[in-house]
């Protein structure tokens, strides 16, 4: 039984990173990657925002859930495109890359 | 009598236009996650102050990653549309006899997108 | 007035005569009105008798004359020549499944996996005779009433890549045959069904391509079936971690 609720548990996040993905990553692409480069955004109202609580916790949300997403997705990509044969390496190496990710994501939030 | 085999090509999703935009739509999800990796980055130089802030937001407007966020905007863009369209097939809702038309289960989460965004943007722009 | 014609490209397999398959070509008279089914009976009939291949209804109720038209898996009954005019038409065995002779494909795989999810009503305590019959409201009957369409036709397992590259994947139509029963107000075999559905070669290998549910003649939408078990399959994990001393 292990292995079936362990693909429930990663689908769940997939479910849960989609969702925050699908709602926030847009509105943040163009923001934190267009507006902001240009110069269209006051950068030291952006250093008082990010540096609120709210906003880390927030910050960490969309920095988490959304890792765990892409690496279910991309996980099922690389069996669909023929790397069925290496099921667990797959697993392993796209779940452990958005853990690390989501730790990278921590401990950056934290030392704002 | 051996019955005969046609295993499946491995350019399965070249052969047909819906099995591209289901790849394509899957694929969606390694802009998504450079986006948030560099959005990671640009994070962690806030941290480190206004100047190097500054300076890699400077770095950042060359033409080379506008057009990396643009791409990366349409990647998610499409992760959006798709993913919000195919809602009505995981959330049935039925009063009586009747389904909830799958536009009233998309439509909302629309909504609450374009809500969501223009909160964000708010918070984001005024000065 | 000059009779039209149309040229069909049938998959032809003779085990006991070679290795490999060919194609061969034939012509047949062009009928605004005939399908598919139409030409390969008229080729069996006036042309070549040793073709093979299975119908029966001839009108989309049965699910026995799947094949590959042009790739894609259609009933042949229901597909009109002229869909396909000028042609050529190909006419090949349903995709994902042995070949057993010409358009003939070995069934066993699907047969088992039909079975595997236990469709029938399962109960806990069978309702002794004098209390009558299990009576179920029309919205009881709604909630799962699409996903009983089902005509095993079995185009949806020719559409998926997933079991095409996974043959253990227990595929579309096994799942939303288990979905329509977990579904039924006088089921009580959810729990019973939960190894199989929520099993590793099931729900969890689909990655909602949603071919099936294109190329399905019944709108079965077996994609969305698996979508909602795979709902059911969290919320199962969830109620697990909750409340460990549940029952099964």
């Amino acid at each position: 039984m292990a292995k079936s609720s362990n693909e429930a548990f990663w689908w769940s996040l997939f479910s849960a990173g989609g969702m925050i993905a699908a709602l926030l990553v847009p509105i943040h692409i163009l923001l934190n990657g267009i507006a902001e480069p240009l110069g269209w955004v006051s950068t030291d109202h952006m250093r008082a925002l990010v540096s609120h609580p709210l906003t880390k916790l927030y910050l960490f949300v969309l920095l988490s859930l959304p890792f765990f997403h892409c690496a279910h997705r991309l996980r099922h990509v690389l069996y669909d495109m023929g790397l069925r044969g290496l099921q667990t390496p797959v697993a392993v190496l796209c779940y452990g890359a958005a853990l690390a990710c989501t730790v990278a994501a921590g401990a950056i939030l934290l030392s704002i | 009598m051996k019955p005969y085999n046609r295993p499946i090509s491995a350019s399965w999703w070249l052969s047909k236009s819906s099995y591209l935009l289901f790849m394509l739509r899957e694929l969606t999800s390694i802009f998504v996650w450079a986006f948030l990796i560099y959005y990671l980055v640009q994070l962690s130089h806030l941290a480190k102050g206004t100047e190097k802030y500054t300076a890699f937001l400077e770095r950042h407007a060359s033409f080379g990653w506008i057009l990396f966020a643009v791409l990366a905007l349409v990647a998610a863009l499409y992760h959006s549309i798709t993913w919000f369209n195919l809602t009505p097939k995981v959330l049935v809702v039925r009063k009586g006899e009747e389904k909830i038309p799958p536009a009233l289960i998309a439509g909302p989460h629309y909504a609450a997108w374009l809500a969501i965004s223009a909160v964000i943007a708010w918070i984001v722009l005024r000065s | 007035m000059a009779e039209r014609s149309i040229t069909l490209e049938v998959f032809r397999y003779r085990p006991d005569k070679e290795q490999e398959p060919t194609f061969q070509s034939y012509t047949v008279p062009y009928r605004e009105d005939w399908v598919v089914l139409d030409a390969l009976n008229y080729l069996k009939d006036q042309v070549d008798g040793s073709l093979s291949y299975r119908w029966s209804c001839r009108m989309g109720v049965c699910g026995s004359c799947g094949m590959m038209v042009n790739g894609t898996p259609r009933l042949t009954c229901a597909a009109f020549l002229k869909d396909y005019y000028p042609g050529p038409v190909r006419v090949e065995p349903l995709a994902n499944f042995p070949v057993e002779r010409d358009l003939i494909v070995n069934l066993d795989d699907f047969m088992q996996k039909l079975k595997s999810v236990k469709p029938w009503i399962v109960r806990d305590q069978e309702q002794p005779i004098s209390e009558g019959e299990y009576r179920q409201s029309p919205a009881e009957l709604a909630n799962y009433k699409q996903f009983s369409m089902c005509i095993n036709c079995m185009l949806c397992y020719a559409a998926c890549p997933v079991y095409g590259l996974e043959p253990e994947f227990l595929g579309p139509a096994a799942i939303a045959l288990a979905h329509r029963y977990n579904l039924d107000s006088r089921d009580q075999g959810q729990s019973l069904r939960k190894d199989v559905v929520f099993g590793h070669e099931a729900i969890w290998q689909c990655t909602f391509v949603s071919e099936c549910s294109v190329v399905c003649p019944k709108d079965v939408d077996p994609a969305g079936a698996i979508q909602q078990e795979k709902v059911a399959g969290a919320l199962d994990l969830v109620k697990s971690v909750l409340m460990p001393w549940g029952s099964r």
